[in-house]
């Protein structure tokens, strides 16, 4: 097995209404209302023009972007970049959206629309969608940002010739309070991938 | 790299609160889908694989007096149990342990507190429950969690984190995921059919199941069987279709016979996904097709267990170890024809055949798809 040092080139925040990259500000929208609304603003401010985005829960919407912002004129990722995401609620804020429509049956209206975001994974796959990522995906619910194991999984991967490169992190949305942070990992950079470092910037 | 071997384990399903009473169930084409009529799943009568509450309350009352447990609970608890009894050798606390759930107690968002309902709760139970000084990770990804969840484990050893790992799965058939299913127009009417021609959808079913993977040869004690290959791949399709080239699920199995050094002529037997829905066994025909595997002789547990969701493919890899074990293959329950555009070899009776190698797949929501390799060693 080979045991290399991997470095953290890229991380991108998303709290407090507010979007980081590298630690730099990049986005701030103090008057956002909601979720749905900050995540409308970060859509216009990166000048996507992807209609699918409209289609996710705030969830998705949050890790896509935080995806975007990361990846934005840098990264080349393809087969072998995979993706270890985690969070603490799991797909709840939507699961809660599915269970009101189930909660009366005098007044029942489930929705394929809705029912098909109450996996968390969804946001992997709405990740690997638009980057074209035919590549390993894995997601975790732990009851905080677990660095040392999101460092040692990450590395495992990478150890065994699972990928090369890896998108890690946070994307949490409970009760419309968000905690979101990616970063990238991979054999390049400045930063050593350490649990102590990734927590770090996370923390930061 | 370190080899991984399927050492033991345990499924607690309608077909049987111990794996013997679950082959022996298959071996007689036993099915665990029966007409259910229960007002807290659903208001009409729907074809699923249910665990009686009063059997699994009787098992439970052997091995504690604590009822404050949720259903799905008791099953992962007690399978766990039965695992840790019937190894004493097995250290729980010096072993890594991988949970693998899409729901959790999902039902719990339907009380007052939904405290439950996060699926880390099921973790923190298990951890009170064995007394275990580290927090057991929870896998939540879609259909494929068993399968992957046993990747991971084997990933883990191999990278030197464990000796040891514990696969746990489990998920309930709860109002929440059939009225989600029905919304998709994706349940059958009637017990499921996988690859049939006849088939109009999934059959739900609930399950738990546990599996110790280990890398200590002095573990094993019946034949040493191994993951000799594992891959996932994203679909990068579309987040509830299946692909119609299969390209994900086909990606996982080229790379998974890479890393077990075979091709695709040494697979003898494939255990496939199977839901039963038209364009997923669509899905897994072009797939097998495109890395020549339509002869193999193939199989879908739905049939017998219904869509277990987080379990499925852990039981199914548990199943493929026994079949290894004991040189057989099962009928895929519910198939009379093929229904399939692309030609596969979908197993219509029970056969004794020498197996050494079988692939096991799963695929899921969010485009997510899972290849193991399960090898039977030679030693």
């Amino acid at each position: 097995m080979i045991r290399e040092k991997y470095y953290i080139s890229d991380f991108c925040v998303i709290r407090d209404k507010k979007v980081f990259k590298n630690g730099t500000e990049v986005y701030a929208d103090s008057e956002a209302l909601s979720v749905k609304d900050f995540a409308k603003g970060i859509y216009k401010f990166l000048d996507l023009k992807y209609p699918k985005f409209h289609k996710m829960d705030e969830l998705c919407k949050l890790g896509f972007l935080a995806s975007e912002v990361l990846l934005k004129d840098k990264e080349k990722v393809d087969q072998d970049t995979a993706l270890v995401l985690s969070n603490q609620a799991s797909s709840l804020d939507t699961d809660r959206k599915h269970q009101l429509s189930i909660q009366d049956r005098e007044n029942f209206y489930p929705s394929p629309a809705v029912f098909v975001y109450t996996l968390p994974n969804i946001i992997m796959g709405e990740i690997s969608i638009k980057n074209k990522m035919k590549s390993e995906n894995a997601f975790f619910v732990t009851d905080n940002f677990d660095a040392d194991f999101i460092t040692l999984y990450s590395e495992v991967l990478m150890n065994t010739g699972k990928a090369t490169n890896v998108i890690c992190g946070w994307v949490d949305l409970d009760n419309d309070k968000y905690d979101v942070f990616l970063a990238f990992l991979s054999k390049k950079g400045n930063k050593e991938l350490t649990k102590e470092e990734l927590n770090k910037l996370y923390k930061q | 790299m370190k080899k991984v071997y399927i050492v033991a384990d345990n499924i607690i399903s309608p077909l049987g609160f111990s794996t013997e009473e679950n082959i022996t169930n298959l071996r007689s084409n036993c099915t665990g889908i029966q007409k259910v009529e229960d007002d807290n799943i659903w208001s009409e009568t729907f074809y699923g694989a249910v665990i009686n509450n009063d059997k699994l309350s009787k098992a439970w009352e052997i091995i504690s007096e604590n009822s404050d447990y949720s259903k799905l609970e008791k099953m992962m608890l007690l399978s766990l149990s039965k695992l840790l009894e019937e190894n004493p050798q097995l250290d729980i606390i010096k072993s890594g342990i991988v949970i693998s759930t899409t729901k959790g107690n999902i039902n719990n968002l339907r009380g007052k507190s939904d405290e439950k309902a996060y699926l880390s709760s099921i973790s923190r139970t298990i951890q009170k429950y064995f007394k275990l000084d580290h927090t057991p990770k929870v896998l939540s990804n879609a259909c494929i969690s068993g399968g992957l969840a046993l990747a991971i484990g084997k990933r883990m050893i191999q990278s030197e984190l464990f000796e040891d790992v514990v696969v746990i799965g489990g998920d309930l058939l709860s109002e929440f995921t059939l009225s989600g299913f029905f919304s998709f127009q994706a349940v059958s009417p009637a017990p499921c059919k996988p690859f049939c021609k006849n088939r109009t959808g999934i059959s739900l079913g609930e399950a738990a199941a546990c599996a110790w993977l280990s890398s200590n040869i002095e573990n094993v004690t019946k034949e040493a069987i191994s993951i000799a290959g594992d891959a996932s791949a994203n679909d990068a399709n579309h987040i509830s279709g299946p692909s119609r080239t299969g390209e994900g699920l086909y990606i996982s199995i080229t790379k998974a016979l890479k890393e077990a050094n075979l091709d695709s002529d040494q697979i003898d037997h494939i255990t496939a996904h199977g839901t039963a829905t038209p364009y997923n066994d669509e899905m897994e025909a072009i797939a097998f097709n495109r890395a020549g595997l339509q002869n193999v002789p193939l199989n879908s547990l739905k049939g017998y267990y219904g869509h277990t969701l987080g379990a499925s493919a852990l039981i199914e890899s548990i199943v493929a170890r026994h079949c290894l074990i004991n040189n057989e293959l099962f009928a895929s329950l519910g198939y009379e024809e093929l229904g399939v555009s692309k030609s596969i070899n979908v197993i219509a009776k029970n056969q004794n055949k020498e197996l050494n190698r079988v692939l096991k797949t799963a695929s899921g929501f969010g485009g997510c798809n899972v290849a193991l390799i399960i090898e039977k060693e030679v030693l």
